[in-house]
């Protein structure tokens, strides 16, 4: 915390909302995304999905598509390697076309490349696939039922994973408690719902593929297509384009790699492949439903003494990044509360559903919207202030988890004091008009995962910064992924600041497997920190060689010399001075390229039972949010009035871009809070797979919103980072559930908190008082 | 059956042998290499493809090209001049109101003719211009705030 206070002022670059580096790109529509590229001889790629839950291949036959003109591939599993993959290798479930049977609505079938689009579509019905349909499994309650039919042949009762931790004494916490609470409540699978659609170009050159692909991870991509294919990874070149949002959605290798790479090759061409809006959904790797009781046990200050969470994850068809999506769902609950004691049941189940992956909070949201939710109830059952609850359980720092979560930095009781504070809690709480309500709630996130998703023991990221010959610029390459959250403009600052250079000279290539070092891409909250990390070093190796030249240069000792903003200083005489160009260039002339490296593993974390790896991470970042509603009794209807964000992330390299995240995710949280829901008919079907009736919020739905910030410093990251992108959309459901029950009196337990729930629920109250009357 | 249609693009005319089955959004992406006009849904919902037509904010997902024969078009590649960007391109990028960029290009214009029409729009109304436009990244704060300095600058 002090070292913060006290470096802030002498930064030069970090610390201060630059202006984003590829800001004017995208303003002026010069950004290039990947479905803008456009490469000669080029051949459009779609792919043949499956139209019924849950059904065996009997046939398929593609000769007439083959005979339609402008058709230059069909391909289906007969042409493709039959090695299944996934993201998580605890699980590898997924082949790249189904063999024998199709597993949920939009499962890849076959695939073509042709001409133009429109032939595509033409070619994609001619290809007759004979089915025979197969009871499907769409109720994750009822999955693990004696009976039902299985989703994988190979996956009893349809558990696709199952975990039971326990971690101290729970009887004993149990036995002396004062109140005991069990509650439940669901939430709803969700989209990420980028607004740029997956696609991806795939072209094979001398034997290497090269794929431009719209994707969180290059470096995942080129392992699993390496692994996939049989080929060496250096064989396998991915680029990012510039990436309009991923959320989680574009981390993992989708079909389009695949079947791009091998319509491709097979026909010597390039090949672009996309996902229309309505495929994406299909596609579908978003927020887990899940079913969730909690039982807590507090003594008679509301202070916790035990926790049992026993949960139920609808996983879809295949796994996806769901093993660490289940086990995220426990272990970033006791985060944010300081207990001892704590019991974790999950199953996640296969469904003949599309999969479900890792989407921003990565399976916590939903269980910390169920906690502080039951929260609330305790402190009501217990006639104690919502936020004195919190206060008085709130985390200290330096402390560890049950699940042997080492915590440094933790300023979450002062998060909490100051949301009260800007909201005017204390004069709010209880006094509020009839239909308005107030609600608070905790979040917390790991900044990175302390263990990489397939077991390696490769740096978490790596970076290298090359001065330009003249010194006049300076170049960062980093495998860090830039999807909007502004990594590039972060990063950038960090390489200038460390090297003692002016951010505006700097230059970024980003996110290529091929000229730019490893790194593991955008998830996880990972890049300020970790990447960070990376380029930090590799900006002081630049550093330190450039001073060594400037001390020949000069003919003072190296101890005496610095560098600030491009200028280089002698401590001990102001007059002495010496640009970082002329230092840079003069070190080029004698001793040839000025380039630093860096690379950045995390220490050894976490505890030794089964699971302990998910959710380690080297810090986490800490908010607390208020929320202010008003509720409509006649029609249900919700008004966010007013949110108020505190945050604990640590040093702030970009206030501008912090509060960017602070708000999205704020949105993000508003959204699945009221109205996101991905829905499906009795076949499996989705029935809101478009942007009109998956209801994202618009401008006018957004509340006013207040972010503030806690001096912090975290020992753990670079300057004292820590993350902010994701953490912000954890407390967000339960705030604004929270402020919603506040309002009404009455406790809906399901997302999301839809109008029409509201107005039956308030309606039921109203009957239940007069009957009573 | 291609047709060739001459369309009036950001000031020059445009020719390109078409179907007349393509939408306008096609056409400047495919058939004019315009691709700073984007296609986020192609269903008209989430403004990603918006370019100004005669001046209207318009979804050219949903406009045929055929239909814009003889009429001004105007796409994001013409927003800034060649040595100077549009108030609203700085103003975007200074207060922080681009993330991935993908609504950008429709954001913008949305909010030249907002400006275009009433220079100084109160926040009910920005708030209201823009609503037809979905940003999945900024919760849309910064774009008003954004939109606020340019009209507070404004004479």
């Amino acid at each position: 915390m002090s070292e913060n206070t006290i470096h802030n002022n002498d930064y030069a670059v970090i610390g201060k909302s630059v202006p984003r580096i590829d800001g004017r790109e995208k303003v002026t529509g010069a950004a290039k995304y990947t479905g803008d590229l456009k490469f000669p001889n080029m051949l459009y790629g779609k792919i043949l999905t499956s139209p019924h839950a849950h059904a065996r291949i009997l046939s398929i036959d593609t000769s007439e598509a083959e005979k339609l003109a402008g058709v230059k591939a069909v391909i289906t599993h007969k042409d493709v390697p039959s090695l299944k993959y996934g993201i998580s290798p605890a699980r590898w479930d997924e082949n790249i076309f189904c063999i024998d049977k199709v597993r949920f609505v939009g499962d890849k079938v076959a695939a073509v490349a042709c001409i133009d689009e429109e032939t595509c579509y033409k070619a994609l019905k001619l290809i007759k696939v004979e089915y025979e349909v197969l009871p499907a499994v769409l109720d994750p309650l009822t999955a693990m039922d004696e009976g039902q039919p299985l989703v994988h042949e190979e996956y009893e009762r349809n558990i696709n994973t199952e975990i039971h931790q326990e971690f101290g004494d729970m009887e004993n916490a149990f036995k002396n408690a004062h109140h005991i609470r069990k509650d439940r409540f669901v939430g709803q699978r969700t989209y990420q719902s980028p607004i740029e659609p997956h696609s991806a170009i795939s072209m094979w050159q001398d034997g290497k593929l090269t794929i431009y692909s719209s994707t969180q991870s290059p470096h995942y991509f080129q392992y699993y297509i390496a692994r996939e294919f049989g080929m060496k990874m250096g064989d396998v070149r991915i680029l990012k384009t510039y990436v309009g949002g991923g959320f989680g959605g574009k981390l993992e290798p989708t079909g389009l790699e695949f079947a791009g790479a091998v319509l491709a090759k097979n026909t010597g061409r390039p090949v672009k492949m996309f996902y229309d809006r309505a495929e994406m959904f299909a596609h579908n790797r978003g927020r887990h439903a899940q079913y969730m009781e909690i039982t807590s046990a507090v003594d008679k200050d509301g202070k916790i003494l035990g926790c049992h969470t026993n949960f139920i994850m609808d996983g879809g068809a295949y796994t996806s990044l769901g093993i660490a999506s289940a086990y995220y769902a426990g272990a970033l609950l006791p985060l944010t509360y300081e207990f001892d004691n704590y019991k974790f049941d999950m199953f996640r189940v296969y469904t003949n559903l599309p999969a479900c992956g890792a989407q921003r909070g990565h399976g916590a949201p939903q269980p910390k919207y169920a906690f502080e939710c039951h929260l609330d109830e305790i402190a009501r059952d217990l006639n104690i202030d919502p936020l004195e609850i919190r206060i008085r359980n709130a985390r200290r720092p330096n402390t560890v988890t049950p699940n042997d979560f080492g915590i440094n930095s933790c300023e979450i009781k002062s998060c909490l004091e100051r949301a009260g504070a800007m909201s005017g809690w204390a004069e709010k709480k209880g006094k509020l008009p009839k239909g308005r309500g107030i609600g608070v709630a905790t979040g917390s996130f790991v900044s990175g995962a302390g263990y990489p998703i397939y077991r390696t023991n490769l740096p978490h990221a790596s970076a290298m910064i090359k001065v330009h010959e003249d010194g006049t610029a300076a170049t960062l390459y980093t495998g860090a992924v830039d999807i909007g959250q502004g990594s590039d403009t972060v990063l950038s600052q960090m390489a200038a600041e460390a090297m003692g250079f002016v951010y505006e000279q700097m230059k970024i290539v980003a996110a290529d497997t091929e000229t730019t070092p490893h790194d593991f891409g955008a998830y996880a909250s990972r890049q300020t920190l970790m990447s960070g990390a990376a380029v930090k070093q590799a900006g002081e190796e630049v550093k330190r060689q450039l001073l060594d030249m400037a001390a020949s240069m000069l003919q003072r000792p190296v101890y005496d010399l610095d560098v600030k903003a491009g200028e280089i200083f002698s401590i001990s005489d102001s007059s002495v001075s010496l640009s970082f160009s002329d230092a840079a260039r003069e070190f080029f002339v004698r001793r040839g390229p000025l380039v630093g490296k860096g690379s950045y593993t995390p220490p050894k974390l976490g505890g030794k039972f089964k699971g302990a790896a998910v959710g380690t991470s080297p810090a986490y970042s800490f908010c607390a949010q208020v929320s202010e509603v008003q509720i409509d009794e006649e029609t249900g209807v919700i008004d966010v009035l007013d949110v108020w964000d505190v945050h604990d992330c640590g040093m702030v390299i970009n206030p501008g871009l912090l509060h960017g995240q602070v708000h999205g995710a704020l949105f993000m949280g508003l959204g699945e809070s009221i109205w996101e829901q991905v829905l499906f008919d009795d076949k499996g079907k989705i029935v809101n797979a478009n942007l009109a009736e998956y209801r994202l919020p618009t401008a006018l739905d957004m509340p006013k919103v207040h972010s503030g910030l806690i001096d912090s410093y975290e020992p753990a990251g670079p300057w004292g980072v820590k993350e902010v992108g994701e953490g912000s959309t954890n407390p967000t459901m339960g705030c604004f559930a929270n402020a919603i029950y506040d309002a009404m009196g009455v406790r809906i337990n399901s997302l999301p908190l839809t109008y029409e729930k509201v107005w039956r629920a308030l309606k039921e109250k109203r009957e239940k008082e007069q009957a009573q009357k | 059956m291609k047709q060739i249609i001459t369309l009036k693009v950001n000031g020059e005319l445009r020719d390109a042998a078409i179907s007349v089955n393509k939408t306008l959004l096609e056409v400047l992406r495919e058939d004019l290499g315009l691709t700073g006009t984007k296609k986020g849904c192609d269903h008209g919902e989430c403004g990603a493809c918006t370019v100004l037509v005669n001046g209207i904010p318009t979804s050219s997902c949903l406009t045929l090209a055929v239909t814009c024969q003889g009429k001004d078009i105007m796409t994001i590649e013409s927003l800034a001049s060649i040595d100077k960007l549009h108030p609203l391109q700085e103003a975007f990028i200074n207060h922080g109101a681009i993330q991935c960029g993908f609504c950008t290009p429709g954001m913008l214009l949305v909010a030249k003719t907002l400006l275009d029409e009433d220079p100084h729009p109160d926040r009910e109304k920005i708030t209201a211009s823009i609503a037809g436009n979905i940003c999945r990244c900024t919760g849309y704060v910064k774009i008003i705030e954004a939109i606020e300095a340019v009209a507070a600058q404004t004479p």
